[in-house]
């Protein structure tokens, strides 16, 4: 604030009124509110939006073949383009393909597709997916997305080069035709984008890596800007089941959403409303959540929306509804756990924990640990923590995340490892933390660190602690093993000096001292159990 | 002289018959330590008691009980052979012991001192010589020893070194004496000792005078009572008025160490009785002074709580409350503000004067 404003209102003729003021007012077009809120979806800077784009392609391939019941095998090439830090990211899947005449529409339209009201278990949850990473590449370099498509041998393979209308948020299609392709069924999407390029812990590499773990009937290829390339092999021909779309339990909405679906619904009636677009809702529950808000069964939804949503979210909430059903929750499992850790990671012991599901809020959710000891992993560090919802890995903000606050929360001392109060223990170990729910609660839009609600920090702890006792039960095994192997040299050392002093003092011969020393060993093995 | 080839087969024997029995072989030591002695003042000197410590072997001891008895070994041989080892030779000879060698010497010099307490002799006995030196001598007296080649007599003169000394040898048992001195003056520092010899005190006083260099080696105790005995002579004992003088110079003098209480019978002067400097001197003579250190207040306390000696004499107890009390400690050199030589012609013709006043 300046100095020269005061609280006293402004006497002069030109100050505002409503009608100059509405003059303001316009429609901000979706490339203003995407720039704006590039952060909220992963794009804030260059090294992230690369990695956002691979990571919403990788996500949807993924998810494309796994609806059309088909084994993954996805190519991640990222390939230098002209000019400073531009880059061409090129996904392609052995997908189902996608009919031609959808394909404008799912890269050129943001927030396509969207389900509205129903939820399920998907990598991709609020579908915004990648059509922003296609807007972001026109954005930084003016070239449209393209996209090859094909949906089996007999057909031929679209081509596809799509702007987004940024007005209107509608796809303007640059060029389409039939297209010659080697690939017999599948879909291929390239952005060409500015971004930034780099290894380690956040890269794309690793997002691969940790996306491998947790999906090992997937096989991925890589081929870094500098052509070194790298396979995550598939070690499981098991294909996970899909997951069933349930409606939302009502104990699981927030207010505004309530609105919309009662803005939205086809239901003629509250009764009916709350009975066919919730689940668990029996006509006996409706009846009472309407005596509850003291509302009137036969109201029209879209009134209620209007007035009354307030004590209705109340009345819900208030009235005791059965669990929701958790048949919808996929897990990966601990087997193919184990087997996604086994062919990622060189470790000595591996062990992986699949709780049972259960519910926070309404959603139901289920929490996984695997974890990976021993072996090459580095001992006096941290140990790593992968973090995963509905098999994405999380690779920001892990400090913020209720994985990293239960994990630090639990007692790693118990487990033969030393830990700073609160943080994550110190030892050669991969902890990976799989979150499934058809709602994951991520701290923001961004869907980089889990809430933290109670159930779930509870959740991840027990499944921490059981992989962490039977971690703990190795390293005593092992440890007693090398303490017997360091007791049976101790021995070997020592006795032949006692033998060889007693016969030195005694003048015993060589044949006694050696009866001696089978003597003392046998005494010495005895008293070590 | 006891028979050390003998005890040493004896205990090696009943190890070895006890792991041809299929049972973990044992060997209980004494307790060498404060804790483990009595004082009784009829009999003068500190006492070992019976509580022992038990080495038996098992996985966690298979080293230490290798090395007692490589130790042990090694001493059946310089029995054997009339030979002997120092502290230090022996540390060198255990490079020969592969995984049982000692790193340290202070290690090799532990597991010695406690295959001495085993047999209940003082280590000479069973070949093993310390390497310190173990006092000088002026004064006097005449030393009788033998040649080590010939057998032939000698007699050595103590007022015949000049400005130098006798150094007491390590073994002591087989020397004779000859003196008309009055009585044997033991002084804690060198300093005062070659202040005194330059003098030539020892004729004014008619005394001979022993320089201990700190708390006396068991050859430097020995020498005193053999003396003393033979000789009938007074022992007065002259150090520094602190916790580590009293407590650690003067108590292992007149009634032995904890540490090699076995061997305290031989190994120490009750008849010693303390002339100076007691505290009462630091007062009396206005003597220059320091602050007592932590660890010095440590060791006077200590002295009054666990020292059977101390706790046994009532006016020790008083003359430690006293020091403590003054929280001062005083040297013997500290006499010197008062002139050079003041300590040979005031301080101890002063105190020879009234040796009733002694401390015990």
């Amino acid at each position: 604030m300046g100095k020269n404003k005061t609280k006293t209102p402004a006497k002069s003729s030109d100050a505002p009124t409503a009608l100059t003021l509405s003059e303001g007012l316009r429609e901000i077009s979706i490339s203003e509110f995407f720039t704006k809120n590039r952060h909220l979806l992963g794009f804030d800077n260059p090294t992230k939006a690369l990695l956002t784009s691979v990571r919403e392609a990788v996500d949807n391939a993924l998810d494309a073949c796994e609806e059309a019941d088909v084994l993954p095998d996805i190519d991640v090439k990222i390939r230098p383009s002209k000019g400073e830090d531009r880059y061409i990211v090129s996904v392609t899947d052995n997908g189902p393909g996608i009919v031609s005449e959808q394909i404008p529409k799912i890269f050129g339209k943001l927030l396509y597709g969207s389900r509205f009201h129903v939820l399920k278990m998907t990598r991709g949850q609020q579908g915004i997916g990648i059509s922003a990473a296609g807007m972001y590449g026109q954005l930084t370099t003016g070239q449209p997305i393209r996209v090859r498509s094909r949906i089996s041998r007999k057909h031929p393979a679209n081509y596809y080069e799509i702007q987004i209308d940024t007005t209107r948020n509608e796809p303007e299609i640059v060029k389409s035709h039939e297209v010659e392709w080697e690939v017999s069924r599948g879909t291929q999407v390239e952005i060409e984008l500015v971004g930034k390029h780099q290894r380690g812990r956040r890269s794309i590499e690793e997002y691969l890596k940790q996306t491998a773990i947790v999906n090992p009937h997937a096989c991925l290829r890589h081929e870094a800007p500098d052509g070194t390339k790298m396979t995550f092999e598939r070690a499981s021909h098991d294909l996970p089941d899909q997951p069933r779309e349930v409606k939302p339990h009502p104990h699981g909405i927030e207010l505004g959403m309530l609105i919309r679906m009662l803005k939205d619904t086809k239901a003629k009636t509250l009764k009916s409303f709350l009975t066919t677009d919730f689940s668990r809702v029996s006509p006996r529950m409706a009846q009472a959540i309407c005596q509850n808000a003291k509302l009137y069964e036969r109201a029209r939804p879209t009134r209620i929306a209007k007035r009354e949503a307030d004590s209705l979210y109340k009345a819900i909430n208030e009235t005791k509804l059965m669990k929701p059903p958790t048949d919808c929750l996929i897990p990966i499992g601990e087997e193919q756990i184990l087997l996604g850790l086994k062919k990622e990671i060189e470790a000595d012991f591996y062990v992986a924990v699949t709780r049972p599901p259960t519910v926070y809020r309404g959603n139901p959710f289920q929490v996984e640990v695997g974890l990976a000891y021993g072996g090459d992993l580095v001992a006096d560090e941290p140990i790593r923590l992968m973090r995963f919802a509905n098999r994405v890995p999380l690779l920001y903000q892990q400090s913020a995340c209720a994985v990293t606050r239960a994990v630090g929360a639990t007692a790693w001392r118990n487990y033969k490892l030393s830990q700073p109060k609160g943080s994550l223990p110190i030892g050669p170990v991969i902890l990976t933390v799989h979150l499934a729910s058809v709602w994951v609660p991520f701290t923001s839009e961004s869907k980089e660190a889990i809430a933290h609600y109670e159930s779930i920090l509870k959740e991840i702890k027990l499944g921490v602690q059981e992989c962490g006792r039977k971690m703990a039960s190795f390293i005593n095994k092992r440890r007693r093993a090398v303490e017997a192997e360091k007791k049976r040299t101790y021995i070997e050392k020592y006795i032949p000096h006692i033998a060889g002093s007693l016969a030195g003092i005694l003048g015993l011969p060589d044949k006694k001292r050696d009866v001696m020393l089978e003597e003392l060993r046998e005494i010495l093995e005895r008293s070590r159990s | 002289m006891k028979d050390c080839e003998g005890l040493i087969k004896k205990v090696a024997q009943k190890v070895y018959s006890n792991i041809h029995k299929g049972n973990k072989p044992s060997l209980a030591f004494p307790i060498r330590s404060l804790s483990n002695v009595k004082y009784d003042p009829k009999r003068g000197f500190l006492q070992i008691g019976k509580r022992t410590k038990q080495r038996t072997l098992t996985v966690n001891t298979a080293k230490t009980f290798a090395q007692t008895l490589r130790m042990m070994e090694l001493s059946h041989q310089l029995v054997q052979t009339d030979d002997i080892a120092t502290k230090r030779e022996a540390y060198y000879v255990s490079k020969n012991w592969d995984d049982a060698r000692f790193d340290e010497q202070s290690e090799s010099d532990d597991i010695m001192d406690d295959v001495e307490a085993l047999f209940m002799v003082n280590r000479e006995q069973i070949g093993f010589v310390p390497e310190e030196k173990s006092g000088e001598v002026a004064g006097n007296l005449v030393v009788v020893d033998r040649d080590r080649e010939s057998g032939e007599r000698l007699e050595i003169d103590c007022t015949r070194f000049g400005t130098g000394a006798y150094s007491i040898p390590i073994s002591v048992e087989e020397l004779g004496f000859k003196t008309d001195a009055d009585f044997i003056l033991a002084i804690e520092t060198a300093g005062m000792f070659q202040r005194l010899v330059k003098h030539n005190y020892w004729k004014k006083a008619n005394c001979v005078l022993v320089s201990m260099g700190g708390v006396p080696t068991r050859a430097c105790r020995r020498f005193i009572r053999r003396m003393a005995e033979a000789k009938k002579l007074p022992v007065y004992v002259f150090v520094d008025c602190d916790p580590y003088g009293i407590g650690n110079i003067y108590r292992t003098l007149k009634v032995g160490s904890g540490n090699a209480a076995h061997i305290n019978e031989y190994f120490c002067v009750p008849k010693a009785t303390y002339l100076g400097i007691t505290p009462q001197d630091i007062i009396d003579y206005e003597l220059p002074v320091h602050p007592l250190k932590e660890v010095d207040v440590k060791r006077a306390k200590d002295a009054l709580k666990n020292d059977p000696f101390f706790k046994s004499q009532r006016a020790w107890k008083k003359a430690i409350e006293q020091l403590l009390k003054l929280g001062k400690r005083a040297e013997q050199q500290a006499l010197a503000i008062h002139g050079l030589n003041y300590v040979m012609e005031e301080y101890l013709p002063e105190k020879l004067a009234n040796p009733k006043k002694f401390l015990p």
